[in-house]
Parts: C-alpha cells; structure tokens; sequence
C-alpha cells in the first residue's frame, strides 16, 4: 500500500507540488495523469525518495519513506522503478543489467541471479537477447530489460515514470502488454502514462494531477465518459478527440 | 650565404649514447613512478570533488587549485630544497618522483572528475533505485563507465608527464635532461646534443601517444553505449 498524506514540494519560488493526499491500495494499479508540468513526475519520484519532499509524509509497504531513521536502501529495494529513459547500465549484457541488484544488494550467488534473471527476461520475450548489450536493442526491448530489472528484486510496488513516452509507436504495445500482464498478476503498481486507452482498460484508478494539486481520483470508466471536474474535461477534450 | 651541412658524427654518437641511454632509463623511472602515485591519489581527490560530502569536497578541490596554481619547478625546488630540510625524503630522485606524483595526480583529478560527471544521472539513479548504496552504484555502476571515457585522457597526461620531468634536472636528477645538458658542457657540441635530446623525447612521446591512439580505437570499439 501506498499512502500520501499532505505532500507539498517547491524548487524554489516554484511550487511542485501543494497539499497532495493519495491512497493505493494493495494490488491495485494507479494511473497517474495530466497536463506536462502538472507534477506527475515529480509526484512519482518522491515514492522512493529520488525526490525530497518540504511537507507531509509518504509510506509505503508500511515504512515512511522521508523519515530520516528510515533504510532507504532496503526500501529502495523492495520498490521498483522504471524510468522514461530507461537508464540501464551501457557496459553490462541485458541479464548483467538485470542480475546486477540481486547480486549485490540481496548478495544472491551469481549462478542463482543469473538463472532468476534469465527467467525473467525469458518471461518478457527476451530469451534471445541476454548477452545483447543495451545499444544493440530497441527501445522496447531496453523498456522490458529495465522492467526484467526492476522485477528481479521481488519488489512488492513498482512506479513507472513515463514508460512508454521514448519509444517508437511500433514498440507501445509491448511495453505496455508486460506492464498489463503485472497488473493481472496483482503487483501494486503507479504509472504517470500519457496512453489513455492503456489508463482506462488497466487502472483501477485514475488520478488526475494539474498544477502541483490532485484534482480527481476516480474509476477510469467514470473519469473518461463523466468526468467531474472542469479541469479534466478540458484536459480531455484535448487528449481524446484528435 | 650560410652553408648548412649535415652530417652525422658517428664518432659523438658513439661517445655518448651509453649516457644518453642512462639518462632516459631515470627519465621513464621517474615518470612511471610518479605515475604510480598520480593516479590512485587523483582518482581518489576526484572522487572527493564529486562527494556529498562538503568537508571532502572542499579539502579536495582546495588541493587540485593549490597543485595547479604553482609552477611544477618551484614546486620541484620548494619540496626537494624546503620540504627536504625537514623530512627525510631519501634523495632527489624520490623528491622528484613525489613531487611530479603530486603534481600529476591533481591533473588526474580533474579528468576522474569530468568522467564521472559525464556519466548520466539516470544511471545512479536507476542503481540507487534497486537498494544500491552510493558506493555500490559507484563502484558497480559509475565508475565502470567514467573509466571508459577518462583512460585515452589519463594516457595523455602519462605523456605530458614525461615532458613535464625534464624539469626535475633542476634539482640535480641525472636524467636525459641533465644528461644531455653535462655533455654539451663537455663536448661544446650544443646543436648536436640538444637536437638529439628534442629528437629523443620527441620519438618518446610519439610512439606513446601512437599507442593511446590504439587504446582510443579498441575502447571505441568495445564500448555499447
């Protein structure tokens, strides 16, 4: 579960975010959408601390994440993390990249991390490409190594920032399919994602974010036929009818 | 019009390349020793310009400013002749060998530096993001990638240090610099003894510098960014 309560955030004289309060339950999938500029990502970000936070307080799997007593390395460890850019290693093969943790941080033997991560990667449909360096892959491909990635530490959340915003349009679809089969499988998942079909066919919920405030939480077949809010009918009508 | 003519005077060369030969063995001693103590010194200082840490980051940044703000001779004479009053630095080859050491490291530094900060930020945190701590993410993550870029620039500075220890004839060290200058006091032969000293250090640093160029190429090639 994932709990924010009175988040504000400012860079400066800019303020980020103001006053966010947010629930996610256990096993459910959050859609986290808007305007850019809105905070989404910087929302995203403060869950696992990649941003620090002026006011409030966040926990998640029942640890306050902005607590200074708080082991953020294990926490980190048990929240998964997907970025816009997918960030994996350049120097390390795709299973390198996904064992890298698990040997490390959870201190795995190499020959169980590999195997794991094999299976992994298996999993997304990347058997063949485990000894393929990440500038040899598509950006999809890198998008499910980064996801094999983040999954080989068991997390019990995973964030995903934008994951589908660098790719191709050929290669949505697959990304998008390994993050629904996550959702079915019952991972407590929240995505900041601009597709609004993926939002309203997988969320369980749909929060909608403008200006650094929360301005509707609502089940996305209600958020995209009524919306209640001025803000995301306007926002909508630019998203949906082009 | 002046005549020029060249010949080449067996006779000379046969006199002296025994001493020349002598003083680019304490040249290359020199040089890779100081090298041996520039580069784990620098990559540690450049560490040090990139740590979280305010008290390391200033210590280090204070040390690579003083380095690179004094000449490397009066650096070379306030070691051996000041320094070397008070601790005992066994001689002036190894006062030779320390300074140029402490001189290059704070070039090292900066080279650690800029390779570490031309490592994207994404990727610390994709490593801090999976429970690494910072020292794992920079030792796993980081680094693996900053060498890549700073090895051909870290090759480099070996070869400008090599330049840079002609200066340690300063302090007395016989190396080819002094060599050659003891012979030209000797034989009177200025031009030939100093054309051959240019020519030695010239040869020295070329086929050093053809040799990064193949690092550069074989890292190019290996590199999968």
């Amino acid at each position: 579960m994932i709990s924010v309560k009175g988040v504000s955030k400012s860079f400066g004289k800019h303020t980020v975010l103001s006053g966010i309060d947010l629930t996610v339950p256990e096993k459910q999938t959050y859609a986290l959408i808007g305007p850019s500029g809105a905070g989404k990502s910087t929302l995203i970000r403060t869950l696992n601390a990649l941003e620090s936070i002026d006011e409030g307080e966040i926990i998640v799997d029942g640890v306050p994440v902005h607590d200074k007593k708080t082991d953020l390395d294990g926490l980190r460890s048990r929240i998964g993390f997907v970025f816009q850019s997918f960030n994996l290693y350049p120097h390390l093969t795709a299973l390198q990249n996904v064992s890298l943790a698990p040997r490390k941080v959870s201190r795995k033997p190499a020959a169980a991390a590999d195997e794991r991560s094999a299976e992994l990667l298996g999993s997304l449909g990347l058997d063949d490409k485990l000894n393929a360096y990440p500038g040899q892959l598509s950006g999809g491909q890198q998008q499910r190594v980064a996801i094999a990635r983040s999954l080989a530490m068991d997390p019990t959340v995973m964030l995903f920032d934008e994951p589908t915003s660098a790719l191709d349009p050929e290669m949505i679809k697959e990304v998008l399919d390994a993050i629904r089969k996550l959702a079915d499988s019952g991972m407590t998942m929240v995505i900041v994602t601009h597709e609004m079909g993926f939002a309203r066919e997988v969320c369980d919920a749909v929060v909608f974010m403008a200006e650094g405030r929360i301005v509707e939480v609502a089940p996305p077949d209600r958020f995209f036929t009524a919306p209640a809010s001025d803000r995301a009918r306007d926002f909508l009508g630019k998203v949906l009818n082009h | 019009m002046p005549h020029f003519e060249i010949v080449i005077d067996t006779e000379l060369i046969r006199q002296t390349w025994k001493l020349f030969a002598a003083g680019l063995w304490v040249t290359l001693q020199v040089s890779f020793f100081a090298l041996l103590i520039a580069v784990p010194l620098g990559v540690l200082l450049g560490l040090g310009r990139v740590s979280r840490n305010r008290v390391v980051r200033g210590v280090c940044m204070a040390y690579v400013e003083f380095v690179r703000g004094i000449p490397l001779i009066v650096l070379l004479l306030w070691i051996y002749f000041g320094v070397g009053n008070l601790l005992p630095l066994g001689g002036e080859k190894p006062a030779a060998i320390y300074t140029l050491g402490l001189f290059s490291a704070a070039f090292v530094a900066e080279i650690v530096r800029s390779g570490v900060q031309a490592v994207p930020r994404g990727q610390t945190e994709a490593a801090r993001s999976s429970g690494m701590t910072y020292l794992q993410a920079m030792r796993y993550v980081v680094l693996p990638q900053a060498l890549r870029t700073t090895l051909p620039p870290l090759a480099g500075q070996f070869i400008i240090l090599i330049k840079d220890s002609s200066l340690v004839s300063i302090i007395s060290v016989n190396d080819l610099t002094l060599v050659a200058k003891n012979l030209v006091a000797s034989t009177a032969k200025s031009m030939e003894i100093y054309t051959a000293l240019a020519v030695l250090y010239f040869v020295l640093t070329f086929v050093l510098a053809r040799l990064v160029r193949l690092l550069e190429k074989r890292y190019a090639q290996g590199g999968h960014a």
